[in-house]
């Protein structure tokens, strides 16, 4: 009989005892000019590497449940779960590759951009020392590293996107995105013969399921696809990785296109390649589809794959400064 | 399948017993050594890790480390990284250094396979994204080379562990799980497409 670990995480009080915010913190919402986003950010980066969200958890303990009791499937899964319990217990991180640092900042109208991403940076230079983030900021040519994760020539690590909204609060999302998962992720510019893909639904299906047979286990499977239909190849990719932010049992708001991700989600996990491409049957814990605008030349398909590890978190600062994670 | 605990130094004999889907708790030391190691070790065959790696387990991890109080290292988390990056290198790597394994995840192709074969070297499979799990199975740090020149992520840490779990998924017989499982899902694959 094997050992099955029962995915509880800390309790939110646990974890708010934990925060590095003080009891009662209020953002200063009210001057925007006076604003620090640092703390929050913190607690942000610190939620995020070591707690896994529910959702995900819960998908790796139904793709568990579903393999053999006792199978390597079974066991690797079981595994995952183990660790999650851990980093979350120890607050340290999921991963020790605690991956490129995106953030998306969405912000009502008199936030200073330019002083949010000073603030932002700040807040990663101290989860980097307080060893929550790996240093993970290298010279391309060189592969020197910074050591405090900042991009040592402009200002393009952490990403941090920006937009104004009309809502009166703040919302800012983080995702740690591992670099062996990265590496799988793949782009098509349908018609593509080599896989026989034309520029409809099919062909898209097509070039998913080339991917992640091409992953295998190196992206550390199962894990979560995002899929941007069109856009331009910049804005394609963006868009691939914003997408799984979305938490998994959501719909999507296209009926046809929550269809496909429930069937082609099926299909990938009849491949066989498992979790850690050991063998199984769990290859994706799920497929998160978006369509874009595209010019009419243009048929791209991006996919960007997420490990099992899917790490983010959303915080929001309401208009009167409350601070919620989620 | 059997499970087996080793403990390095590992003799060439004791690796040519373990063939794919065995099970091991690993003991005694590892070395840490990823990208920047690899080409180092290609390029500027440095001698004097030839005595640090002779017999030993050389494991691809990029590690989260602690500097203590009093100077000492802790690893906080330490899973494996994505072995198939050091495919040029870890052929050359296993023959020049003795190596007789090497711990990673995702597997590695035909050059390294056929390294296994001719130096009498296994490759072990451990959970990718299982930090702290495996974080937990390091119980002291050794030693640590190169740290100024690459930065922790890919510097060559020795390491002590105890019941490192692993999975040999290629053996020193040209055997590959991974070869079975991309052909098996390469076939599922054409059937869906078809």
């Amino acid at each position: 009989m094997a050992e099955c670990t029962i995915p509880t995480l800390s309790t939110l009080d646990v974890v708010e005892q934990k925060s590095v915010l003080p009891s009662g913190y209020r953002a200063a919402m009210g001057d925007l000019k006076a604003l620090d986003l640092k703390a929050p950010t913190l607690e942000l980066i610190r939620r995020a590497s070591s707690r896994l969200p529910q959702d995900v958890i819960d998908a790796l303990v139904q793709g568990r449940d579903a393999e053999e009791e006792g199978s390597r499937a079974f066991n690797t899964l079981n595994d995952m779960v183990k660790n999650i319990l851990l980093a979350d217990g120890h607050v340290t991180p999921l991963c020790q590759d605690t991956g490129t640092i995106i953030f998306w900042v969405r912000h009502p109208f008199g936030l200073s951009q330019r002083r949010a991403k000073a603030q932002i940076r700040e807040a990663v230079v101290e989860a980097t020392q307080c060893v929550w983030l790996r240093p993970n900021c290298v010279e391309s040519l060189t592969g020197k590293n910074t050591g405090n994760n900042m991009d040592p020539f402009h200002e393009g690590h952490p990403v941090v996107h920006f937009e104004e909204w009309e809502k009166p609060e703040i919302e800012v999302a983080i995702m740690l995105k591992g670099g062996g998962c990265e590496n799988v992720g793949a782009q098509y510019r349908l018609p593509d013969v080599t896989i026989g893909a034309g520029r409809d639904i099919g062909g898209v299906r097509k070039a998913i399921i080339d991917a992640v047979v091409k992953a295998q286990g190196q992206g550390c499977s199962p894990g979560i696809l995002g899929v941007a239909i069109g856009g331009d190849r910049v804005t394609s990719y963006e868009k691939s990785k914003e997408v799984i932010l979305r938490k998994l049992g959501t719909p999507n708001p296209d009926p046809k296109l929550d269809q496909f991700e429930k069937d082609i989600t099926n299909d990938l996990n009849t491949l066989g390649i498992g979790p850690m491409g050991y063998g199984g049957k769990t290859t994706v814990l799920g497929v998160l589809v978006e369509e874009m605008f595209r010019h009419p030349a243009s048929f791209f398909v991006s996919i960007s794959y997420m490990c099992w590890s899917s790490r983010r978190r959303v915080m929001t600062i309401g208009a009167g400064g409350h601070v919620s994670f989620d | 399948m059997a499970q087996t605990c080793l403990t390095t130094p590992i003799s060439e004999s004791d690796v040519r017993h373990l063939k794919v889907g065995d099970e091991v708790l690993l003991n005694g030391k590892l070395v840490l050594s990823r990208d920047m190691g690899h080409k180092y070790m290609k390029e500027n065959h440095p001698e004097w890790l030839k005595p640090i790696l002779k017999d030993m387990v050389i494991y691809h991890c990029g590690p989260v480390v602690r500097k203590n109080e009093d100077g000492s290292w802790t690893f906080v988390a330490a899973g494996p990284t994505t072995s198939i990056r050091e495919e040029p290198y870890e052929a050359d790597v296993l023959d020049t250094y003795q190596v007789r394994g090497v711990i990673g995840k995702g597997g590695m192709g035909k050059k390294t396979s056929d390294g296994l074969v001719k130096t009498g070297a296994v490759y072990f499979h451990a959970t990718g994204g299982a930090g702290s799990l495996l974080a937990e199975r390091v119980k002291r740090v050794v030693d640590v080379h190169m740290l100024e020149e690459f930065g922790s992520p890919e510097a060559f840490w020795v390491i002590e562990v105890e019941d490192f779990p692993v999975v040999v998924t290629m053996d020193s017989h040209g055997g590959s799980l991974h070869e079975v499982v991309l052909a098996q899902s390469q076939e599922r694959a054409r059937a869906l497409t078809s």
